[in-house]
């Protein structure tokens, strides 16, 4: 720092040598840039105090336009209104309300700022007030300050969009292109399915070498995701979810990312059956402890990666209806009707189920269906109907009715008394609904169970009423044969419940439903169908340690029992060949996954610590056409002859294989012992030494010797008269 | 045939061995007595009283005249087989984890714990042979200290690299040159028994990920097999220290010993004793488990033990085995004449 030199000084200087002050034009004179020769200026000060204005942004201040224009003694009033809308939403901050005011007039200007603590308060408020009408001729215009500046360089004249030149690349989606790339693993030669796993750090996409007893690896990368992954629907893509939103992946031979849906702190995915969208969810924390979690969800379009349509609101708009989920929101919270066009999807909310359909995203006759105390609904799985469950309330009876999308009509209904829970369960074709019910007994402390059949495709929707042999027995598990007509029920009390077995239509009868069997004292809690149908798993997960019964329905028969110690999660593969088990890490040992083949013959086994996820890739619906496939199924001999004949080559090359392996190593073990052997020889005279000249070693080796020894024991003399009979 | 069950030790095994005969099998266990039994029919032949905290390792001689066992009351102690008298103690500032006598019994080799802000070390003695003097002797003898490895205090180089933790194991290499230890730090070291110096350490990348909690030689000394925590045991060239054969299992390896017969290995462990639950003797998988020494393969496991295998030795016959377990049994197995008859 230079030291101040006082305009005395300067003068006396300036007179020493001669130069008139005046004459200078101080502006004229430059310093060196960067150089400030030791003298701070002023002026960086005042740039740093608006710098610091700069960093905090004004994400979080509102612009509330269209508020009525006031003279100077309604100023407060108007104040007071604008305030008490707007603290609702969110804590303004301390002075953070201003309204200007004509300096003129002394009227307000009619409209006002709004600064919040957090820019996502701010964001809620937008979505919230905007629109709002204060009175008839005052509807709010909100808009976020930042925007503003934005919506000024907006020019005036529309201006065509430059066209972008068309780039050949992984990103386009052009039929022949996405065949080629993304569904080429579905022409594998050996028609292998592929599964992902998740384990530690790495996640790895591997094929089911069912023939080679062992899994082959596609593609492996650590740190793929940051929580989970999950598949497309039909297969074509992997999900990955990141911090900053989630990714999909696909290719050829390996996994290139193909799109990215930006949505910061994405929690959970849901992709719509035919893989058209993708919802992203994420909830944050609110700014003030007291309100509840803010949601936002987001509807991507997956081949474009543009945002459809996002939903913002409170967590406890989405918290409605439905059990379990993440922080009180059922997931999925769009549900999307069966079928793969994704044409509709709905929501349950309270009072109503809001229905979309995909082609503007808006609601069905642009208002939700009304339907006092919904509290469950659930899609057809191939066709737009709707089941609804509305429990008891007052004089009304329970009722679970079925609504035709996108009439809104309702096609059956059914009143139910003394209701304490409903589940609705769909064949994957659409062809029943199983209503279970849950009904009081007439003490009303405690429950028993029943259920109501609806034939959906049917004249008229007949429904029959179902009751297990003993209206007493608990329902542990229920599960429909999948494109079958049978169902399967698990029933009794633990520890050894029954298994029984129906069919709605057997043999003649095929207006009803009627019981194949019923197997006694079953160690299961869980069913686990074919997705072929007639073989289904009864396992006994948790409780029962992983006993696995493998079933044939048709035969009624057991074909195997196994156990996976600790299992807790059972896939099919999704062509019905294989079954995956899996210890995840919700237990500490024995993480890891065993693979079976449909009739319980155990495959490989493969452990890994810290074991997250196994997932089956799904498969797109055949393209075969029908014909095609009934041509198959009737030749199927002159084909399975073919296969299996490969099975055998395989199999007979696996074991040439395997013994040359044997051989090798040992041989490679032998020669290693025979070089030890000879250096062993060698230090032989060494190690006498050490044993103090004792032979040492395996030479001397103990050696059973038989001795005979003979011992004298007693020497006794006795004298034997002589008879002498020469007499 | 069934095995035979010792119940001698009122505290968990931690060590097994039997003579070169193969007719005795000394056991060690947490209680203080160390306990001799007849190999063949498990008949407790005597114990050696003495010592005065748990006894975590022993060896004995050739010509099993001799027993030397490692104890937590810091000492080492020298007793006579046949009548169970106590020849000499080695005092140390530590516990002692293991003993190993060396080829001709005329040095021993010593780990001792890190305590009390002692680091581990691995100590040499000298031991006399002489039956007739002994006692005097030995007390003359014992102490004169050949080598003291200390990392810490040996090359700058070494302090770095130098063990963390407890030793679990230092076994002779051959012809008394070297010495192989191995521990918590799941590293294998061999050094130099002259000088004291690491010759080598096994691979960060191919070697064990976890603690290591044994060691044993092959009867001719060519290779050793360890075991680890880490769900494994490895087999090593004893020279070169290089891997030859990995075997992997479920569980944490707590005991790891080899057929002198057949080309066979057996794991012994199970999970930490303090995570057992309460829910199924299985979780446990307290199993011996047989692999096959060469393929690598599991041939088949021998359950028995409620607890985690501790401890496991093979006959020298090759013939039976022993295997000492946290629930404080030892259970002798007899082969039946099927197993003989393996093929792979």
């Amino acid at each position: 720092m230079s030291e101040v030199v006082s305009m005395e000084e300067i003068r006396a200087i300036s007179d020493r040598l001669g130069v008139d002050l005046t004459q200078i034009d101080l502006d004229s004179i430059h310093l060196p840039p960067g150089d400030d020769l030791g003298i701070p200026s002023d002026d960086e000060d005042l740039l740093e105090e608006d710098a610091l204005e700069e960093d905090q942004g004004f994400g979080n201040i509102l612009v509330v336009d269209n508020l009525p224009v006031v003279p100077k003694e309604k100023y407060e009033k108007l104040e007071g209104v604008v305030r008490k809308i707007y603290s609702q939403l969110g804590v303004i901050k301390e002075g953070g309300l201003y309204m200007p005011v004509d300096p003129e007039t002394q009227k307000t200007l009619g409209y006002c700022f709004i600064e919040y603590n957090t820019p996502q308060e701010a964001e809620l408020s937008k979505e919230k007030t905007h629109g709002y009408k204060l009175d008839r001729s005052h509807i709010f215009a909100v808009n976020m300050f930042e925007d503003i500046e934005k919506f000024l360089k907006v020019p005036d004249e529309w201006a065509p969009p430059e066209i972008k030149p068309y780039v050949p690349g992984v990103r386009l989606f052009t039929s022949s292109v996405f065949f080629e790339m993304l569904l080429k693993w579905l022409t594998d030669e050996k028609a292998r399915d592929q599964y992902v796993i998740r384990s530690g750090g790495d996640t790895e996409v591997l094929w089911n070498d069912a023939r080679q007893m062992k899994p082959e690896l596609v593609y492996k990368r650590p740190y793929w995701t940051e929580s989970f992954v999950q598949w497309s629907p039909m297969g074509t893509y992997l999900a990955t979810v990141h911090r900053q939103g989630a990714a999909i992946w696909g290719g050829a031979t390996t996994f290139n990312r193909l799109m990215r849906y930006a949505h910061p702190q994405v929690k959970l995915i849901d992709f719509s059956p035919g893989e058209r969208y993708l919802v992203t969810y994420s909830s944050h924390e609110p700014s003030n402890p007291r309100d509840t979690h803010r949601v936002v969800l987001n509807i991507f379009d997956v081949r474009t990666g543009k945002v459809m349509r996002d939903f913002k609101g409170s967590a406890d708009e989405f918290a409605v209806g439905g059990t379990g989920g993440v922080t009180g929101v059922s997931w999925p919270v769009f549900r999307w009707s069966g079928g793969k066009e994704d044409k509709y999807f709905a929501r349950i909310g309270k009072n109503v189920i809001s229905v979309y359909e995909t082609e503007t995203f808006s609601l069905i006759d642009k208002k939700s269906i009304k339907v006092e105390n919904v509290m469950d609904f659930s899609w057809s799985p191939t066709d737009p109907i709707l089941s609804l469950f509305v429990p008891e309330c007052g004089n009304q009876p329970a009722r679970v009715s079925l609504v035709q999308i996108p009439s809104k009509e309702e096609l059956r209904q059914k009143n139910l008394f003394s209701v304490s829970d409903c589940k609705m369960y769909w064949q994957s074709n659409g062809d029943y609904l199983a209503v279970k019910v849950d009904r009081y007994t007439k003490t009303k402390k405690s429950t028993y169970t029943g259920f109501e059949l609806f034939r959906i495709k049917e004249r008229d929707i007949p429904i029959e009423v179902l009751e297990l042999d003993n209206k007493n027995d608990k329902i542990i598990a229920f599960a429909w044969e999948p494109k079958g007509h049978r169902f399967a029920v698990i029933h009794g009390d633990n520890p050894r419940p029954d298994v029984s077995f129906y069919s709605m239509r057997s043999g003649t009868n095929t207006g009803r439903v009627s019981k194949l069997t019923t197997l006694k004292g079953k160690q299961a809690n869980a069913l686990y169908w074919s997705p072929g149908g007639r073989f289904i798993i009864l396992a006994g997960m948790k409780g029962f340690n992983g006993q696995l019964e493998f079933f044939d329905v048709d035969e009624l028969d057991t074909m195997a029992s196994a156990e996976h110690f600790m299992a807790t999660d059972v896939e099919w593969d999704p062509t019905g060949r294989y079954v995956a088990t899996a210890v995840t890490s919700v237990h500490e040992m024995e993480n890891g996954f065993n693979i079976w083949s449909f009739n319980g013959k155990l495959l490989y086994r493969i452990l890994k610590d810290h074991f997250f996820q196994f997932l089956w890739r799904p498969r797109p619906p055949s393209f075969l056409s029908k014909e095609k496939e009934e041509e198959i199924a009737k030749n199927l001999k002159k084909y399975s002859k073919k296969y299996e004949a490969e099975d055998q080559d395989v199999s007979l090359l696996l074991s040439e294989q395997d013994r040359e392996k044997r051989k090798k190593l040992k041989e490679e073990w032998e020669a290693w012992i025979n070089e030890w052997k000879l250096l062993h020889e060698e230090e032989k005279m060494e190690r006498e030494k050490l044993r103090d000249g004792e032979a040492s070693d395996e030479e001397e080796e103990y050696q059973a010797k038989e001795v005979e020894v003979e011992e004298i024991l007693k020497v006794d003399e006795e004298v034997i008269p002589f008879e002498e009979s020469q007499q | 045939m069934r095995p035979i069950l010792m119940k001698g030790h009122e505290r968990p095994l931690t060590f097994l061995k039997y003579n070169r005969d193969g007719d005795l099998l000394f056991s060690c266990a947490k209680d203080h007595t160390p306990t001799v039994w007849f190999a063949d029919n498990g008949e407790r032949l005597g114990t050696y009283r003495g010592h005065n905290g748990a006894v975590w390792c022993c060896d004995v001689s050739r010509d099993s005249s001799r027993l030397i066992t490692g104890s937590a009351d810091q000492t080492a102690m020298l007793w006579d087989v046949q009548t169970g008298t106590q020849l000499h103690t080695f005092t140390f500032d530590s516990p002692a984890r293991s003993v190993d006598f060396s080829v001709g019994d005329k040095l021993a080799v010593i780990t001792t714990d890190p305590f009390m802000g002692l680091t581990s070390a691995i100590h040499v003695k000298r031991i006399s042979k002489d039956p007739s003097e002994h006692v005097c002797l030995f007390c003359l003898c014992a102490d004169i200290l050949v080598v003291e490895i200390v990392p810490e205090i040996s090359e700058s180089v070494l302090v770095l690299k130098g063990p963390q933790g407890r030793i679990n194991r230092a076994v002779w290499g051959p012809l008394n040159k070297t010495i192989i230890s191995a521990g918590e730090d799941a590293v294998i070291r061999i050094w130099d028994a002259e000088t004291g110096k690491i010759l080598k350490e096994s691979d960060k990348e191919i070697g064990h990920k976890k603690g290591i909690t044994s060691l044993q030689k092959s009867v001719d000394g060519s290779h050793f097999i360890t075991g680890s925590l880490d769900k494994s045991a490895k087999l090593w060239d004893i020279r070169t220290l290089t891997l030859i054969k990995n075997y992997t299992t479920e569980r944490p390896v707590n005991a790891v010993t080899m057929s002198p017969l057949l080309n066979h290995v057996v794991l012994g462990g199970g999970q930490d004793a303090s995570a057992v639950t309460t829910t199924d003797h299985r979780a446990g998988k307290f199993e011996a488990k047989f692999y096959d020494k060469i393929l690598t393969e599991e041939i088949g496991g021998v359950k028995g033990h409620f607890g985690p295998i501790n401890a496991l030795a093979f006959n020298p016959d090759g013939k039976s085995f022993a295997s000492g377990g946290e629930d404080g049994y030892v259970r002798l197995h007899h082969f039946d004449q099927d197993y003989f008859n393996i093929k792979i």
